[in-house]
């Protein structure tokens, strides 16, 4: 996005200002990146229940014949296997296997599919999608008319229930379903960015700002509390999420990433299939790890890790932990040195901080 | 809000002068900016800085700032609560969460800094 470019403003802006709210511009948004403070909007999160607003997200429907063989070609999950109703994690890839962008895929109907992918792609990946051969398929950008809310926590479900028209705890994970909540037509989804059970509903715009003060009412003696981009990022970084920017990238594949449960190669030719073949077959040559600082202090993007005074990888994401109350992050390390208990060095600004690889993800709700 | 006995930098520190010793902390709006502190770095007694020297830093969850002393001189005590109470710089940031004390060697270092007053238009100017 270009720097004239004047940054917009979703229809929940004037909520989160009224709550107090510290705006900061992303991905060309005034979003709000924390209200009353990032830990204890994260802990209510893992503890209750948080309300985010993803409207800079971008939505794009995909119809037609040709939607499903489109689909296949473009992504590397198996598309043919996605039943209606059901969503699915997966990417745009280069012909090389590298991210374009990760994205969800929605199969609304037999023929017709939503993609949902980060603000900070939107135009991009739009501009790709339509330029790749697309025959007997329409392509729609959905983003300006849909407006989208998480709800997120252990309590989101009994906060969404009574207010909607369909009892969304039927849904499985990753599944969706059309309904109403507080009166409001909704795509209600069983999907989040959080580690935590939840919900995101797709709605228009003009009725944003309606749901929100609703759930937001319906909400307070479920203790929940709006949550900003900050709680957002240092929740799915204890989940161990991928972030466009940080662990994927145009330089890094799927495989890398250790999302290989999103690659189907069985399912036929897609982009960047031939590349990814052969590196599976190959074999990697780094790995995406998560790590703690065993030291005193914490480790951000771009920090480089050493082994032996030797600089072996970088940092992807490195923050302190609200559940774990440690240091924690991601990042790429040599295959020989990505098993957990390998121990390694992160250079945080002249400081060599001892740091030890661990399992993925840090944090897993119990169930 | 800010003590109209100290002065304040550029940098969003304080500085509080007992006889020939400074002590300086960060701000209330430099913590509200940074959010809730979580590791604060502090140099060693008995070290020696020129004025507007990196001396340490203080990290919150999503962020880091740099500690500069606002004076030349050396380092004759840091604040040993900060190492496990670090959100003292959030809860007390004029008062307990205070970072160094630095016995100076120059009093014209003092004479660049800014009173309340000036620091609240400052504050203010910033924000708009």
């Amino acid at each position: 996005m270009s720097e004239t470019t004047p940054s917009r403003r979703t229809p929940l802006y004037d909520a989160h200002v009224a709550a107090g709210a510290k705006i900061v511009d992303f991905a060309g948004w005034q979003m709000p990146v924390q209200y009353a403070g990032l830990m204890e909007e994260h802990r209510a999160v893992r503890t209750a229940a948080g309300l985010f607003d993803v409207c800079h997200m971008g939505e794009v429907r995909v119809t037609g014949p040709g939607a499903e063989a489109f689909l296949q070609r473009l992504t590397p999950n198996d598309v043919a296997k996605l039943a209606v109703g059901r969503a699915h994690y997966s990417a745009l890839l280069t012909p090389e296997g590298t991210f374009i962008d990760d994205l969800l895929v929605y199969r609304l109907g037999p023929a017709e599919f939503m993609l949902v992918v980060n603000a900070a792609n939107a135009a991009g990946d739009l501009a790709w999608i339509v330029s790749q051969p697309h025959p007997e398929c329409e392509i729609t950008d959905l983003s300006d008319e849909t407006a989208l809310l998480a709800i997120q926590g252990p309590r989101a479900m009994a906060i969404v229930t009574p207010l909607a028209s369909m009892d969304p705890s039927t849904l499985k994970y990753y599944g969706f379903a059309r309904g109403e909540v507080a009166g409001v037509p909704a795509l209600i989804s069983r999907t989040g960015y959080t580690g935590e059970d939840g919900l995101e509903l797709y709605v228009p715009p003009a009725a944003a700002m309606g749901l929100w003060q609703r759930l937001m009412e319906a909400g307070r003696e479920h203790g929940l509390v709006p949550a900003g981009l900050g709680a957002r990022d240092t929740l799915r970084m204890e989940a161990g999420m991928a972030l466009y920017g940080h662990e994927i990238d145009r330089t890094t594949t799927p495989l890398e990433a250790g999302l290989d449960w999103v690659v189907k190669l069985d399912k036929g030719e897609f982009l960047g299939h031939e590349v990814l073949r052969r590196q599976q077959a190959e074999g990697i040559a780094r790995r995406l790890v998560g790590f703690e600082i065993t030291g005193r202090g914490i480790a951000r993007q771009g920090h480089l890790f050493r082994h032996g005074g030797v600089e072996v990888g970088a940092v992807t994401s490195g923050t302190f932990s609200p559940t774990l109350e440690k240091a924690l992050g991601m990042g790429y390390l040599p295959v020989a040195l990505a098993a957990p208990g390998t121990e390694v060095s992160v250079d945080v600004r002249g400081r060599e901080l001892p740091a030890r690889v661990v399992p993925l993800p840090f944090y897993r709700r119990a169930r | 809000m800010y003590p109209s006995e100290y002065r304040y930098t550029r940098d969003h520190e304080w500085v509080k002068v007992e006889d020939d010793v400074c002590v300086v902390g960060v701000t209330d709006f430099a913590q509200q900016e940074l959010g809730e502190v979580v590791f604060v770095e502090l140099p060693e007694p008995g070290q020696v800085f020129d004025a507007h020297d990196e001396i340490g830093t203080i990290e919150s969850v999503k962020a880091v700032a740099e500690v500069f002393t606002p004076v030349a001189g050396e380092i004759v005590e840091v604040n040993e609560k900060l190492q496990d109470d670090p959100e003292l710089v959030n809860d007390d940031p004029h008062g307990d969460g205070w970072l160094v004390k630095v016995k100076f060697s120059s009093a014209s270092d003092l004479d660049d800094l800014m009173d309340a007053e000036a620091y609240e238009e400052y504050v203010a100017k910033g924000k708009e």
